[in-house]
């Protein structure tokens, strides 16, 4: 690898802005200071429980940011900004009825059976629920998952650091990557947290002068949507539900069932309920409230991000004076694509010291993604693959070992993948396609396992595979054959987004139908062997005692009326 | 952050990032008030670093005093 100051100075033709000696500064003071943090909690990260879990020990609010934080990775800061861009407000429902929902049903349903079972891990309830089979079949999914979005986090900041600085790319996916492998390495999910917390602050701090500015600049939202209006005549980019009605009458290409039924229901809550990314921050709490709570904040966040990624999108329509087109059309054309909008964006309006507290609120992102899912995958490797299938019987200081070294390992593994996603025209796509292969199958096994207590373990193990499989079957049916997107979506006029929709929702269904079937045809477990893990046999500790404001539901209630009015303000 | 009554709270480590930050964005904001940058900005008659590093300076500020960890224990 060339020098650090020979990439420094290297400028590519293609850059929009160039540092200055303050930007500099600052962005080399934000990794003095996650590194610092990383050796701060090494020494106080001495067994399973401190590396894996935070030691159990966070408070609600650190939580819920860093529930949140661990899911502000690229995918959220560049690729929303984009799908805003290219699909305009319709890309909220990703935000909002794409993750209110199913954060309270995490906090209010799931998590006193995550939480009581004191599993380390989702595929650690699902050995104690079905069995080892239905463990292994999610940790390996999940470690393949987890490796290919790291892999995506680190692509993305490579590219803006391409698009708005002209850094070499491969520079910025090694010095990015290392750097949050040492950290995560020393400290473990303490480590991650403690960075995401502090990675959370600065995206917001760094991204939120491009909304406050643009809407000066564009009259408000009043302004901006009118010049929208006026750049692209015929078009609604500015309403969430009032195109949905057909699949012809949105830049989408998608009818709100899809939104609501595979969208709203199956991938959000798959993603939100059981990918162990971002519940295995809640575990860390410290008790059963604060972890109902967490993901309560955490969604009240969430109905905010949308200010700082998606208005910046709409704003790039509204007020950018070139038209941005999809990767394949500059590839053939030149000019610039969706993705860059919001590193455009952010050079339109920030001067030295704002550019690089902006530029730092980016790698931020990134950072945080790549690191939940680094320390995700240490868990579930250490935990769920090789503990339960190669190494039964060691101490807990050679877990914490193994723990640190995968975490390394998975860095480099998730470099390799980096190089692969290259490869990929769309990244949206690619990650949609991801979520729907393992995820929405995965949520109906974890969903039948937590609620219903006649699911067996054979038919939680033929459930999640059959589903699984039946996923990966429709998408490789619709490479292979283009015709077969209309059967899947039952619309000739779908698009993309609309076959990732409905493909979740299909093998989500695959998979509730084989687990239920099977559960009958099988012998149940007895009631005994559920308490703490399913609904009916276990006793959820009560909060009537409490007042109101401190019960997680009454808090549920507020954000959910809030969810409410806003989709119809912006119906 | 307060878990652990060994642990330094984040809110600290935040709290001196910004205060650095702030002193860096709005010293940098008023340079460029009498030596205006090379590259166009839209908006620069707002001149939102002086103010944005106002506010980081004042937020780390708050965060520095109030979760001191002398001050903590």
């Amino acid at each position: 690898m060339p020098t650090l100051m020979s990439f420094l100075l290297q400028t590519a033709p293609a850059r929009l802005v160039s540092l200055s000696t303050v930007d500099l500064l600052i962005i080399g003071i934000y990794f003095l200071m996650v590194l610092a943090i990383g050796f701060y909690l090494k020494n106080r990260t001495k067994t399973g429980e401190d590396f894996f879990l935070a030691g159990r020990e966070m408070t609600a609010w650190v939580a819920g940011l860093s529930f949140l934080a661990a899911n502000l990775g690229s995918l959220e800061l560049m690729g929303w900004a984009a799908a805003a861009y290219q699909y305009g407000i319709l890309a909220t429902h990703w935000y909002w009825v794409g993750a209110i929902p199913a954060m309270l049903f995490l906090a209010i349903v799931m998590m006193p059976f995550y939480y009581i079972s004191k599993t380390h891990s989702v595929p650690g309830f699902l050995k104690l629920r079905f069995g080892e089979p239905a463990r292994a079949v999610s940790a390996i999914s999940f470690g393949f998952m987890t490796v290919l979005m790291s892999g995506i986090n680190m692509y993305s900041m490579a590219l803006v650091m391409k698009v708005v600085l002209g850094w070499d790319i491969h520079f910025s996916i090694w010095v990015s990557s290392l750097t949050v492998a040492v950290y995560v390495a020393l400290g473990g999910l303490l480590s991650a947290i403690f960075n995401e917390v502090l990675q959370f602050v600065l995206i917001w701090l760094g991204a939120l002068l491009i909304p406050i500015l643009g809407l000066v600049e564009a009259g408000g939202w009043d302004g901006m949507v009118a010049r929208i209006a006026r750049n692209f005549p015929g078009q609604d980019y500015t309403h969430l539900w009032r195109t949905m009605g057909s699949f012809t009458d949105n830049p989408m290409g998608i009818h709100w069932t899809g939104i609501v039924l595979g969208l709203g229901w199956v991938i959000s809550f798959g993603y939100w309920t059981t990918d162990f990314l971002v519940v295995q921050r809640v575990l860390a709490a410290k008790d059963l409230r604060a972890a109902k709570l967490a993901p309560i904040i955490g969604a009240s966040f969430k109905m905010m991000v949308p200010f700082i990624v998606i208005l910046p999108g709409l704003l790039g329509l509204a007020l950018l004076p070139i038209q941005l087109t999809g990767e394949s059309q500059v590839a053939a054309n030149g000019g610039h694509s969706y993705n860059e909008v919001l590193p455009l964006m952010l050079a339109r309006y920030c001067g030295p010291g704002l550019l690089g507290l902006g530029i730092t609120a980016l790698i931020a992102g990134f950072m945080s993604g790549m690191a939940g899912n680094v320390s995700a995958f240490a868990t579930v490797w250490t935990y769920d693959i090789y503990r339960a299938l190669i190494r039964k019987e060691a101490s807990d200081a050679h877990y914490v070992k193994m723990g640190r070294w995968c975490t390394i390992l998975g860095v480099l593994v998730s470099i390799g993948t980096a190089y692969l996603v290259m490869q990929f025209l769309s990244i949206m796509d690619y990650v949609q396609a991801l979520f729907s292969f393992f995820i929405a199958p995965l949520f109906g096994t974890v969903l039948l396992g937590m609620l219903w207590k006649r699911a067996t373990p054979a038919g939680g193990f033929w459930g999640l595979l059959a589903g699984t499989v039946s996923s990966i079957g429709m998408w490789a049916w619709v490479r292979v054959d283009p015709g077969a997107l209309a059967r899947i979506a039952l619309s000739s006029h779908a698009k993309d987004m609309a076959e990732n929709m409905y493909r979740a929702l299909w093998s989500w269904i695959v998979c509730v139908v084989v687990t239920v079937v099977v559960s009958l045809l099988t012998k149940p477990k007895p009631e005994k062997d559920l308490v703490g893990l399913v609904y009916g046999v276990t006793d959820v500790p009560s909060e009537a005692h409490l007042p109101l404001y401190q019960r997680p539901a009454f808090w549920a209630g507020v954000v959910a009326v809030v969810f409410v009015v806003l989709n119809v303000i912006f119906w | 952050m307060s878990e652990h009554k060994h642990f330094i709270s984040i809110w600290f480590f935040i709290g001196m990032l910004l205060t650095v930050y702030g002193v860096l964005i709005m010293g940098a904001g008023i340079y460029n008030l009498f030596q205006p940058p090379a590259r166009d900005i839209a908006m620069a008659h707002l001149h939102a670093g002086i103010w944005w590093g106002a506010l980081l300076l004042v937020l780390g500020g708050f965060y520095v005093y109030h979760f001191y960890p002398k001050k903590e224990e």
